[in-house]
């Protein structure tokens, strides 16, 4: 069974997208649901391992507050470009991860790319530490602390790692 | 219903337009921007709001026109919430392992250095 569909709640969500894409039909039933028979099988390789979530609701509210804070962070980033370079103040920040799996520092990494000036770059090689690179550095202990209970504290306890 | 079309078209025409705004600042900050870390900013931030905004409007549009919702824009914004930190992380990456010069007044240069042999923090 664990072969046949690894990632039972994955296949129903690609056939129910596949629907929505193509309208329904019979046919693209059939090939939807071979096609959501068939990802899952061909990825699961890839996906086995990762901390599963364990509190979808809290994934639900983070998502939602990362729609936000990306909304008001690309409103500053477009302010700071139509400023002149002069007053920009880029900067390095090394912040230390205390996420070890590899599929929640992703998700932070992401978040955090698509937030608050900030774009990561680099990890160190024990991933104790994210390297980002910020448009405009005012204040690195504030921004490291603003990461960490924004977005980190709420993966740790999402993922219950 | 009329009424409600008509005032649909506002709100379309707002995030249309907003959209585009987004996008032309994005790019704009793609050109004016000092060196290759801080325009890495522009597209991936503004940008992405461009593209949102675009796409919110371009659903509302079809969904009523059409009388149904259509999905095809939450789609094609998810994969690109997707995919856009995972290009600049490459981008950025690439220009780390190649050196590529920062401003004079950037802070922490030395920390570039050591993202760049991916050092963890010293105890």
């Amino acid at each position: 069974m664990k072969r046949l569909l690894p990632m039972p709640w994955h296949s129903v969500m690609l056939l129910l997208v596949w629907l929505l894409l193509n309208g329904f039909s019979y046919g693209h039933l059939f090939l939807g649901a071979f096609l959501a028979w068939l990802i899952p099988v061909l990825t699961y390789t890839y996906v086995r391992g990762h901390p599963p979530v364990k509190r979808p609701l809290k994934m639900l509210v983070y998502i939602l507050r990362l729609l936000k804070d990306i909304v008001v962070a690309n409103v500053d980033v477009a302010r700071r470009v139509l400023m002149p370079n002069r007053l920009l103040q880029p900067g390095w920040l090394a912040y230390p991860l205390s996420l070890s799996e590899a599929f929640p520092a992703t998700v932070l990494a992401s978040s955090v790319s698509l937030t608050p000036g900030t774009v990561s770059v680099e990890f160190s090689s024990d991933r104790s530490c994210l390297y980002i690179h910020v448009l405009h550095l005012e204040d690195a202990e504030a921004l490291t602390g603003f990461i960490r209970q924004r977005y980190e504290q709420p993966l740790k306890e999402i993922f219950g790692c | 219903m009329n009424n409600l079309l008509a005032y649909s078209d506002y709100l379309v025409a707002f995030l249309v337009l907003t959209g585009a705004l987004f996008m032309m600042i994005g790019s704009w900050g793609l050109v004016k921007l000092p060196d290759f870390f801080t325009r890495l900013h522009a597209p991936t931030k503004a940008s992405t709001l461009g593209m949102g905004a675009t796409l919110l409007g371009s659903l509302i549009w079809f969904s009523l026109s059409d009388g149904s919702l259509r999905i095809h824009e939450l789609v094609i914004s998810l994969f690109l919430f997707l995919t856009a930190p995972v290009s600049a992380y490459m981008m950025g990456k690439a220009a780390l392992h190649r050196n590529r010069p920062v401003i004079e007044r950037t802070q922490d240069k030395e920390l570039a250095a050591r993202a760049a042999r991916q050092e963890g923090i010293s105890k």
